[in-house]
């Protein structure tokens, strides 16, 4: 299994990126990490021309911390979001996902840009992107533009992202809920997950649920955020009743896919199982801590 | 703005410390000019899709998957590859623990895993089992049911620590 012929280009910065990639056009991709586009590129699934080499780009490897946002680049690998003392203290969630990303090899390459426009339904970053509300920004040589990421990932593998255009960041708003956890199902460590919980919440003086963000992967062809279960949650207290409502009815709202391996009660069974869990992580966490 | 490339590329590599200056088409993986180009054959081939980590090796000092680069792009990185760390007569710690524990039979997996865990035993000394099989699950073994590795590399941290074992 080995590449098709290409032409190899490696700009020095976003403008000379920018500018390949419109020369070439739709014959050019670009490759940050690899750990998606190096499978596709030697099984062939892709055959590009021209392979625009983003890794000289480092002005987009950072993470910082703006008045009430996150702003990740798109070439921050996987391992530094799960070490960063910024994804730690701000968003702990966005840290812990990055962490159970494949295998620790992956994760040294892997960065959150190619998760993103890669849109595998069950990678953890665009998960943890569309149940946080995040907003990408990807710039074409005409200019910058923001897009939500529950409206950048469209399907399967499909993204808005014309010719052209890069990821350049992904911005979190913040502040989240203090109360998160981050629960996935595979068959083996480090494999895609089955069906994953992205679950981020807050509590008020009287103990009652606000603030809640609630995201399923792995359940349809993207990521979903589940805001009638979030409504629902509005302002009931976090124990166990809830919780299994909840669950109940976050397994009701889905339709996933039926397969022979994965038959569709199995996979409800395993989101409903994953909420409770994820709930009682989060809440176990703030005990211990 | 780079030159525009013409195939085959001739590129200068930095390899275990040595500089190398080859031709090679751009679409050329790193794991095969290893290989073929610079007869470092300790770096293994199995799966070419990142899964099986026996051509694991280290991009400026980080584990990488040499199967999912390519050699054009390392240009300007050092390569580090298991022929870097020990030798037959003169095994690594780590080395010398996989040998007492049964930590291979076959040894197709084992160079990646050296290289694996020579790196993430600096940046973590102490690990416990379950942060070793963590890691470990990036490397595939058909041999051993990995039991011994982990004693192994459990071994070889103790060791590396100074602690007797
Ligand atoms: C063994 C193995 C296990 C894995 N397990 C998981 C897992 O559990 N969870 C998971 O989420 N992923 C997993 N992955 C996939 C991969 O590791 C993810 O990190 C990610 O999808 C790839 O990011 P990358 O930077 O390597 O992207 P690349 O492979 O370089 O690129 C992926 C795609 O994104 C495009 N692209 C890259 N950067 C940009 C940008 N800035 N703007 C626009 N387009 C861009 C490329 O053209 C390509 O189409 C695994 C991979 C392997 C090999
Ligand atoms: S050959 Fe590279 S990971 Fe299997
Ligand atoms: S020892 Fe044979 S594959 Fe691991």
């Amino acid at each position: 299994m080995k590449p098709a012929p290409f032409t190899y280009h490696r700009p020095a910065n976003l403008a000379e990126a920018l500018a390949l990639l419109r020369a070439h056009g739709p014959a050019a991709k670009p490759i940050a990490g690899g750990q998606s586009l190096g499978p596709m590129l030697n099984m062939r699934l892709a055959r590009p021309s021209h392979l625009v080499d983003l890794n000289d780009l480092i002005e987009l490897d950072r993470v910082r911390v703006k008045e009430n946002m996150l702003e990740i680049g798109a070439l921050t690998r996987h391992h530094r979001l799960a070490n960063a003392p910024e994804v730690q203290r701000s968003l702990p969630l966005l840290g812990a996902a990055a962490a159970s990303i494949g295998h620790y090899a992956i994760r040294q390459r892997g960065t959150i840009g190619g998760s993103l426009a890669h849109a595998d339904p069950a990678a953890q970053l665009p998960l943890i992107a569309v149940t946080l509300g995040a907003t990408l920004v990807i710039s074409g040589t005409a200019g910058a533009r923001e897009v939500p990421a529950s409206a950048f990932l469209q399907s399967i593998m499909t993204v808005d992202l014309r010719d052209g255009e890069l990821i350049t960041a992904l911005r979190f708003p913040l502040p989240v809920g203090d109360l998160w956890a981050f629960e996935a199902f595979s068959r083996r460590h480090g494999d895609f997950a089955l069906v994953s919980v992205a679950l981020s919440f807050a509590r008020d003086a009287e103990g009652k649920i606000i603030a809640l963000r609630l995201g399923l992967g792995g359940v349809d062809t993207v990521p979903l955020r589940l805001p009638e279960i979030e409504a629902r949650a509005q302002g009931r207290p976090a124990d166990e009743n809830t919780i299994r409502d909840l669950a109940a009815a976050s397994a009701a709202a889905i339709a996933p896919e039926d397969s022979e391996q994965v038959p569709v009660v199995y996979r409800r069974e395993l989101a409903e199982t994953l909420v409770i869990r994820a709930f009682q992580s989060a809440l176990n966490r703030e005990k211990g801590a | 703005m780079t030159a525009p490339t013409h195939d085959p590329l001739t590129l200068s590599l930095s390899v275990n410390g040595e500089t190398h200056e080859i031709r090679v088409p751009a679409r050329k993986l790193l794991s095969d000019v290893l290989r073929e180009d610079l007869a470092l054959t300790g770096t293994h081939v199995g799966c070419e899709h990142g899964v099986c980590g026996a051509c694991t090796i280290l991009i400026d000092g980080r584990p990488a998957r040499a199967c999912l680069t390519f050699a054009a792009q390392m240009e300007g990185h050092e390569v580090t590859t298991v022929e870097a760390m020990g030798r037959p007569d003169a095994l690594s710690v780590l080395q010398q623990a996989l040998h007492e524990e049964h930590g291979l039979q076959c040894g197709f997996c084992t160079p990646g895993i050296v290289v694996t865990f020579e790196h993430y035993l600096r940046e973590n000394p102490d690990p416990t089992a379950e942060e070793v099989r963590d890691v470990l699950s990036g490397n595939l073994c058909r041999c051993t049911g990995y039991q011994n590795i982990v004693a192994a590399v459990l071994k070889a941290a103790a060791r590396m620590r100074g602690e007797a074992a």
